[in-house]
């Protein structure tokens, strides 16, 4: 149900040239110290990344991720450091838990719940937070735009 | 508010209270060619102008400059900006940069955002400017959204314990504790074996000016010894550092010497008793000692200790020693200290070669590490300064240097980096070796000379020239042994003279690399601080901040950030002293003010967040019936505030409504609906 949805969108461009967007709410410790990385070794990578910082992904509310798929974002990247590695000891861990939830309810809403990833990327690995967008963005286009993107305006706060 | 922590009042020459209509200020920099040479600046500045809330936006080419932030602080005392944003590099970089040049004009630091354009968009998207130009749109847009949502905080400052803990007594934590210490700080000297001196201690002579190794890291271990405000803790590991800058909690487990150092004479009688021969690790294995041991004869401290994994506890040591410091039922002590500043200088381990089958190493006898060689050539090494070769004990005639061993070589096991000191030591061993036997045919096999540091081209030319050393560029491909006399033949390519060669040596000596120590992972969490890709431990900034880390309060010197010769090592021992001491000099630090408050009117009492806490930040006063937040013990992750079902708990700076209203804004909405 979810893949038909998506697919009635239709998408603008050809696949291939289609950059989708993703957002990205990272850690400030590990993962945003990681991409600043990626950039300082000028890592190239497809433009579709815009980060949202947070002191550690133990912020990351559920409903952060559902507002930025329905604000037409077409994938989301919540960014952890690795098990064990966390600044604040064990934020990292209820991020982890509550991820397995957040793909599960995506699912039943009838969103393809691959829009959604966890990653952990440390403060060194700016070659792996390339691999990680390089093959998000792939899986994306393969997945096809938000189903989001026409519907309505942002959400007025 | 508890002693430690206490709010710095902010003086408010320009009065913004938050309240006011938000009037946004973006500040868009060049930053050379870094940011302007990829994205069309005057197109994100007509964009910029577009967003709501933005009143003013200027172009410059380095923000960061003097006339960069009198840009911004004209700005800001002509009262049209109230909220300023850079969009620059990583507010990891200029943050702080930024937030004391609104500070100085009397605005509060926080009311500051920074849209990072350099590392996550014209850096990575540096072949795609039209992609990049609209990415920076929508990042400024995205901290236009936070801008427009940021509310005044006030300063956290905690005080900082006079007293450092400086983790290895090599060569760089000696240097950092003695400098510490001369300034007057208490320093405690925590180090894994029974001696200070690490690495240095077991080299001969020392690059490029030839001096001996001993005569200057023995005075300098014999005065950290004896410093009043040193306390040296040796044969001991930190096994659990807690806390936070200024205060961390330290635990410290010292291993047992079975001999009661504060009774022990050094007289050696229980050495000559000791029936238990195994390797002396001091010597690379390449000489041995009793199982009751000092590593060398100038060991700070110069006392014995009982080897237990060798020990078969006969008691003829105990027998003999007249001053009855024998103590077999000697047990780790737990040492726990409290400190303001911790300095990790654990060294590093060389390359073990036994891995590398084509070498050779650990099948034949003759192929020896350059640290072996080291002990040696060292007057009180295991050949008392005469190398032999290890086969038949007789000086070899020809020896072969092989270099890059584990370093510059991108197979499993081995490590990429240039490990920096080989090219040299090589050559010094070369050079030493042919001083003893003028005769000898010394070859050094090579892929670059890496000859960087003061002294070191002259040194590798007198090599070459004076010393009649053969240098053979090319990777030696394999070793095997010619079975009649134990010799070793090396198969190479000769890359200059493009062909093969296959040569003889008496004796192989492996220039073996430097690699990250075993335990480096164990150090790195436990300090807090992360590693590189290669294993050593991560500096806050490669060119800037080499000696900090991210972990405040936590610095690094020598080795552990990565190979280094000694005076690297040393110099940068003393960049992590100064850094350290001029944070405990100032006896208090400013930390971000970000942690949890909570709405008790909106607290429904689940106390879901008291478990959650990693700090036990969060109580619950059942006579009050309320649940507070330790503002001291909180570290402003904001988890709670996360979990928290009633949202009755807010993070500063990290508030819901500040998220959101990035999330909301961050997807671009064209004519025909969102991209």
């Amino acid at each position: 149900m979810a893949d038909e949805a998506e697919h009635e969108a239709g998408s603008m461009a050809p696949l291939e040239e289609w950059t989708p967007y993703i957002l990205g709410i990272f850690c400030n410790w590990c993962s945003y110290a990681g991409a600043d990385g990626a950039g300082t070794s000028r890592m190239q990578r497809p433009a579709s990344l815009r980060i949202v910082r947070v002191m550690c992904s133990g912020r990351v509310e559920p409903e952060m991720i559902f507002r930025a798929l329905k604000n037409g974002a077409d994938g989301v990247i919540v960014s952890t450091c690795h098990a064990g590695d966390c600044h604040y000891v064990v934020g990292n861990y209820k991020t982890f838990r509550k991820a397995p939830i957040i793909s599960k309810f995506l699912e039943q809403m009838g969103v393809n719940p691959k829009r959604f990833r966890l990653t952990n990327v440390s403060a060194s690995e700016g070659a792996e937070l390339t691999e990680i967008v390089t093959e998000f963005v792939e899986e994306l286009r393969e997945i096809g735009p938000s189903p989001f993107k026409n519907m309505n305006s942002p959400a007025e706060e | 508010m508890s002693e430690e922590i206490q709010k710095a009042s902010e003086p408010t020459a320009v009065n913004i209270t938050g309240l006011e209509e938000p009037k946004v200020g973006v500040y868009l920099c060049h930053c050379g060619v870094n940011i302007a040479g990829v994205i069309s600046m005057d197109e994100l500045e007509a964009y910029t102008k577009t967003i709501p809330g933005v009143v003013k936006v200027t172009q410059y080419k380095f923000m960061c400059s003097d006339t960069g932030q009198n840009l911004i602080k004209d700005d800001i005392k002509k009262g049209e900006v109230n909220r300023v944003i850079v969009a620059a590099c990583s507010p990891r970089m200029h943050e702080p940069t930024f937030r004391k040049c609104l500070r100085s004009v009397g605005m509060n630091q926080f009311l500051f955002e920074q849209a990072n354009i350099r590392e996550h968009n014209t850096w990575v998207h540096m072949r795609q400017p039209e992609k990049a130009l609209e990415v920076a749109k929508d990042i400024v847009r995205i901290a236009v959204a936070k801008a427009r949502n940021l509310e005044p905080l006030d300063v956290m400052t905690v005080k900082v314990k006079p007293v450092a803990l400086v983790i290895g007594a090599g060569v760089a934590g000696i240097n950092v504790a003695k400098d510490l210490a001369n300034q007057n700080f208490q320093v405690h000297l925590v180090e894994k074996t029974p001696t200070i001196g690490g690495h240095m201690a077991q080299l001969d002579k020392t690059f490029p000016t030839m001096d001996c190794s001993a005569c200057i890291i023995t005075p300098e271990m014999s005065n950290i010894g004896q410093h009043p405000k040193i306390n040296t803790i040796n044969y001991a590991e930190v096994t659990d550092i807690s806390g936070y800058v200024g205060n961390f909690h330290v635990t410290i487990n010292k291993k047992p010497h079975y001999v009661d150092q504060s009774l022990c004479n050094s007289c050696g009688g229980c050495v000559d008793v000791c029936p238990v021969i195994t390797e002396n690790e001091f010597d690379e294995g390449m000489k041995d000692r009793k199982a009751i041991y000092i590593p060398f004869p100038q060991a700070i401290p110069n006392k014995y200790t009982i080897d237990m994994d060798h020990c078969i506890q006969c008691g003829l040591c105990k027998d003999v020693c007249e001053p009855h410091a024998i103590n077999f039922d000697d047990k780790p002590k737990k040492i726990e200290l409290d400190v303001g500043t911790i300095v990790v200088a654990t060294g590093f381990d060389p390359y073990d070669p036994t891995d590398y089958k084509p070498y050779g190493f650990g099948r034949f006898e003759n192929v020896i590490t350059g640290l072996q060689m080291e002990r040696e050539l060292s007057s009180f090494g295991p050949t008392t300064g005469k190398p032999v070769r290890p086969s038949d004990n007789k000086a070899p005639h020809s020896i072969a240097f092989i270099q890059c061993v584990g370093s510059r070589n991108c197979q499993v096991g081995m490590h990429p980096y240039c490990s920096r000191v080989c090219c040299m030591y090589a050559m010094k061993q070369a050079r030493q070796y042919k001083e003893k036997h003028p005769e000898s045919d010394v070859t050094i096999f090579y892929m670059d000379i890496r000859a960087f540091g003061k002294g070191y081209e002259e040194f590798y030319e007198i090599a070459a020239r004076e010393y009649g050393i053969n240098f053979i560029r090319g990777r030696a491909s394999e070793i095997y042994e010619n079975p009649e006399n134990k010799n070793i033949v090396i198969r190479a390519e000769d890359t200059l003279l493009k062909r093969p060669v296959e040569l003889e040596f008496e004796m192989v000596v492996l220039s073996v690399g430097l690699e990250p120590r075993k335990d480096m992972q164990t150090i790195s969490r436990m300090v807090g601080v992360a590693q590189t890709g290669d294993g050593f431990l991560m500096e806050a900034h490669p060119k800037l901040r080499p000696v900090d880390t991210l972990s405040d309060g936590v610095f690094i010197a020598g080795a552990v950030q990565g190979p280094k010769d000694i005076p690297d090592a040393v110099a940068q021992a003393k960049g992590a002293a100064s850094a350290a001491a001029s944070l405990m000099a100032r006896g208090e630090v400013e930390i971000e003010p970000y942690f949890s408050k909570i709405n008790e009117a909106m607290c429904s009492k689940c106390l879901s967040c008291i478990d959650l806490c990693p700090y036990g930040a969060i109580s619950f006063d059942k006579y009050e019936d309320v649940v507070r937040i330790n503002e001291v013990l909180c570290k402003g992750c904001g988890t709670c505030a996360a979990a928290c079902p009633c949202g009755a708990i807010s993070q500063n700076h990290f508030r819901e409504k500040q998220i959101f209203a990035m999330l909301d804004t961050a997807i671009p909405v064209t004519a025909n609906g969102k991209i």
